[in-house]
């Protein structure tokens, strides 16, 4: 519930701050942003799959985002960037996917 | 790498993601094990303050905040936020759009000063054609021509008067700058012939009798000084027994026209320049 609020809360602080995002950071932001996506609905299925731990959330949280910006800057380095960021976006599309699927399984056992 | 199966207590503090506000079960013929799972979901949405729970919803925050950020720069479309590759092929288009539509605009430029050169050359072309017609038209006789002269007159009762004498006349007039000439009622050009006749002198087949009237365009000083020279014209005339007099003018009107005729033989060669005829 709590993190919900947050989530909510820090959707309505970018809105109303509209910060610049910095200029190293943006080819990285979109995709850390899909990788804490995938974290968060692992943490729900996690949830129903009855094994969520707190903390394997949050490592898992923020290295989902270290992991994929490091591709990214890989990526970048070795010319392939967007190539890479497609690739990643993928991967992370399908786990986000599955996941789905395996919530809804829990929650609709459908 | 979300979750990996590492098999705990759920009793931990840890609420995650989206949780309560999903609505109504869809199968109600399995009841228990579905509000099982929602049970679960509500349990675990159960506000808990730890500070693993504190940490995830921090990070639910920040996840949030990025989220919008990210929308808006995305939304924002800036150019700063593209790839290297992407500006360079960007720059390309632009650049080749640049070089096109200037190609275009030149061409267009080229087309519009044509039009424009064009109207007034023709223009011009046209005004120059006229003053060359008026040119030509004055030598060859076939225009009217007006402006200051003199007007010679030679009283010859006696008949005394030759074609020699008049071609004299008109050889003196002609050095001295004359630009149109008629005699009687004959305009002078090039290829007027004077011939004796018993009955007088002819001038191109027409006769001209006594007096003779010759009027000349140019300038009227000149001319009529080369009239009085010695050996010249008046001395002619008055040798002839005749009167010769010699009026200024500041208008002479030559309204005699000549009429052109075909050439039989000669045929123009186109000039090189296409400077004309």
């Amino acid at each position: 519930m709590i993190p919900v609020l947050g989530l909510i809360g820090g959707i309505l602080i970018g809105l109303f701050l509209q910060p610049e995002v910095p200029l190293w950071l943006q080819p990285y932001l979109p995709i850390a942003v899909i990788a804490a996506l995938d974290a968060v609905f692992g943490a729900v299925r996690a949830v129903l799959d009855g094994i969520f731990n707190d903390k394997v959330f949050v490592v898992s949280f923020l290295a989902n985002v270290v992991v994929a910006a490091f591709i990214v800057y890989l990526g970048d380095q070795l010319g392939v960037g967007s190539q890479l960021s497609t690739g990643v976006v993928v991967v992370l599309g399908v786990r986000i996917f599955s996941n789905v699927a395996s919530i809804r399984r829990h929650l609709f056992r459908a | 790498m979300t979750q990996p199966p590492e098999p705990t207590k759920q009793t931990g503090p840890e609420p995650t993601g989206p949780s309560t506000p999903t609505p109504e079960p869809t199968s109600p013929s399995t009841p228990a094990p579905e509000q099982s799972s929602w049970r679960t979901m509500f349990r675990m949405a159960r506000p808990r303050a730890t500070r693993a729970n504190l940490f995830a919803a921090l990070l639910a925050i920040v996840l949030g905040f990025a989220l919008a950020t990210q929308v808006q720069q995305t939304q924002q479309q800036g150019l700063e936020q593209l790839r290297e590759d992407e500006l360079v092929r960007i720059l390309d288009d632009v650049t080749q759009d640049a070089a096109r539509l200037g190609n275009d605009a030149r061409a267009l430029e080229l087309t519009r000063d044509r039009l424009e050169g064009g109207a007034n050359s023709s223009a011009e072309a046209l005004r120059a054609a006229q003053q060359r017609l008026d040119t030509l038209g004055i030598l060859a006789g076939t225009a009217p021509a007006e402006g200051p002269g003199i007007v010679l007159t030679i009283d010859d009762p006696s008949g005394k008067v030759t074609s020699a004498l008049l071609l004299d006349a008109l050889q003196e007039l002609r050095d001295a700058g004359a630009e149109a000439v008629q005699i009687g009622s004959v305009r002078v050009v090039a290829d007027t012939y004077f011939t004796d006749t018993p009955n007088g002198v002819e001038v191109s087949g027409t006769l001209v009798k006594s007096p003779y009237v010759i009027k000349a365009i140019g300038g009227s000083a000149t001319m009529a000084s080369a009239m009085d020279i010695p050996g010249g014209v008046n001395e002619s005339v008055r040798r002839l027994g005749a009167v010769s007099t010699v009026d200024q003018r500041d208008q002479v009107s030559i309204t005699a026209l000549h009429t052109l005729e075909e050439p039989q033989y000669a045929r123009p060669v186109p000039a090189a320049t296409g400077a004309g005829k």
